[in-house]
């Protein structure tokens, strides 16, 4: 039984980390129905930012997280300014392998500039090494401070979508792009800012995923960028609220997988999931059959 | 108020508004009638700026708007609800109506049109914390146009307000309309239901394929044989 909460304290753990990323597919799915391939990729980046501001600038945990997620929200709206937008109205297939063409420059860009080999996020210190037990079940500081900022950020988020201005205007535009731009809304402006606030989560959880299993590389946006678009295919593409449960149960899925069956399963069980989602509920666990009245 | 002068815009090689002119003075009810696919819903898109025109002109209070955005022809005072009514299906009926207002900043003002509206609408006072897409048809349809009246316009568009509407509720939202307009607004009314339309009318085109074919007051119109055996049933 121990072990069984223990798996899970791990799982919501790892499981904020995809629920982060599958915030940012999501969102931008909701908003311009893309699958925004390179966001697994600006996670990546936020996380090396993370890194050379703790070990090249010696910064505080904060200051380098808040840095990265600036850095990674300059990323994904230049992302969308300079590959996306100018295929507005391009089939959508022209637009997924431009996301595919990003995400691979991005990954090799990287590589250029930092080189291919693993890198060590530096060793916590102070608060941030301390564990406490339940019992037998032990949970660290780190867990705490990821699902801790995780629940922040979600707040947060669900906050500026319902309550704001612009995310009222995000919901709008999801919903009915002309209808949109009949209330006076700038669609270009709220798609922009939908990149903002995908790629600012993205950001977090790239440093975030560093202090937790430390190694970083230029390919370490590629699987969780996968898992975390599984995770929102199973709460229902476009459904924020969705994207949060996948994210928590692909999370911890994966942990007991490793746990109690095999690990070399574990990626192998999370697409099994997207399968069976695509086959059983397309529209996933949050999504509605829309119907429309007449 | 409002001008368009040889309007005209294509689909690709579809020329769906071949050169039409039409004009909408101040305070009036203006009616555009015709047959389906006509072109009046394009004519519609264009003066709120969803469509892109091919050439003409689109003037409003003699400020050349032709190719003003969407958003700029909404700050300027034309509002449109369109057809279909395009709601915001999954928000509330409160939010909507506050999208309504998306541009303006007067919020004590804004609480005014608001109290407004739900006493002109009283069933959309009683669903605002409601999700617009549980609304019926004909609330569905008070919701649109309550959400354009949001913006204060000073032109009103509607598209097909009556459609798919219960013939007691269709003269509700036609005697709406002409309360609105007495309240100040000028309308353009784009309708397929033409005696309901010519009644609260002050003028009337009517289009077919792309072309204006006849123009005159609401009462002429009413009189013609050529619209009695087109669109009057007689
Ligand atoms: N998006 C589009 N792509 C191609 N052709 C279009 C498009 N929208 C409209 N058309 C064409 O333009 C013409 C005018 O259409 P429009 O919708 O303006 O007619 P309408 O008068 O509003 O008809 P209805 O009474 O059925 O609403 C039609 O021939 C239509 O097929
Ligand atoms: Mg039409």
């Amino acid at each position: 039984m121990e072990q069984f909460f223990q798996q899970i304290i791990n799982g919501i753990s790892l499981g904020s980390i995809y629920a982060l990323i599958a915030l940012g597919y999501t969102m931008v799915y909701g908003i311009i129905k893309l699958i925004n391939f390179a966001h697994g990729d600006v996670y990546m980046v936020g996380a090396y930012i993370g890194y050379f501001c703790m070990t090249s600038f010696h910064m505080g945990f904060l200051p380098s997280l808040f840095i990265a997620m600036t850095f990674c929200v300059i990323l994904g709206v230049a992302i969308e300014k300079i590959a996306y937008k100018p295929l507005r109205n391009a089939t959508r297939i022209a637009v997924l392998i431009t996301a595919i063409g990003v995400s691979l420059f991005i990954e090799y860009g990287t590589m250029f500039f930092v080189k291919a080999d693993v890198r060590s996020y530096p060793p916590l210190t102070g608060l941030l090494v301390k564990s406490f037990k339940l019992g037998d079940i032990v949970i660290t500081m780190q867990q705490l401070l990821i699902v801790g900022i995780t629940v922040i950020l979600m707040v947060l988020l669900q906050f500026i979508v319902k309550r704001t201005r612009i995310g009222k205007a995000m919901r709008a535009v999801s919903l009915d792009k002309e209808a949109a731009e009949l209330m006076g809304i700038n669609v270009n402006t709220t798609i922009s800012f939908t990149f903002v606030l995908g790629s600012a989560l993205a950001g977090a959880a790239g440093v975030l995923v560093g202090i937790y299993y430390n190694s970083i590389n230029p390919l370490m946006g590629i699987m969780p960028g996968l898992k975390a678009f599984v995770a929102a295919v199973f709460g229902g593409i476009g459904i924020i609220p969705g994207a949060m449960i996948g994210g928590y149960f692909i999370g911890t899925l994966e942990v007991m997988v490793s746990g109690y069956g095999n690990s070399m399963f574990r990626d192998a069980v999370v697409f099994a999931v997207l399968i069976l989602i695509l086959i059983v509920k397309p529209s996933g666990l949050l999504g509605k059959e829309t119907r429309e009245k007449v | 108020m409002l001008e368009i002068t040889d309007l005209n815009v294509h689909f690709g090689v579809i020329h769906a508004i071949k050169g039409i002119s039409i004009k909408v003075n101040e305070g009036e009810i203006v009616t555009l009638i015709g047959a389906n696919g006509a072109g009046k819903t394009t004519t519609l898109r264009t003066v709120s700026g969803l469509k892109k025109l091919s050439s003409g002109t689109i003037t409003l209070n003699g400020m050349d708007i032709t190719h003003s955005s969407a958003q700029d022809r909404v700050k300027m005072g034309i509002s449109h609800v369109p057809e279909g009514r395009r709601i915001f299906s999954t928000m509330t009926v409160l939010e909507n109506l506050e999208l309504g207002a998306y541009l303006r900043r007067d919020k004590s003002e804004i609480a005014k049109d608001l109290s407004m509206v739900y006493e002109r609408f009283p069933i959309l006072a009683d669903r605002k914390k409601q999700a617009a897409g549980t609304l019926s048809g004909g609330e569905q349809q008070m919701l649109a146009m309550g959400r354009a009246l949001m913006s204060r316009p000073k032109l009103l568009c509607l598209d097909e307000p009556s459609m798919g509407l219960a013939p007691l509720l269709v003269q509700e939202i036609f005697d709406i309309i002409r309360d609105i307009n007495e309240k100040g607004t000028t309308i353009l009314l784009v309708e397929q239901n033409a005696s309901m339309a010519l009644q609260i009318a002050n003028r009337a085109y009517v289009m077919e394929t792309g072309s204006i074919t006849l123009t005159g007051t609401g009462a002429e119109l009413m009189q013609s044989d050529d619209i009695k055996k087109a669109y009057l049933g007689g």
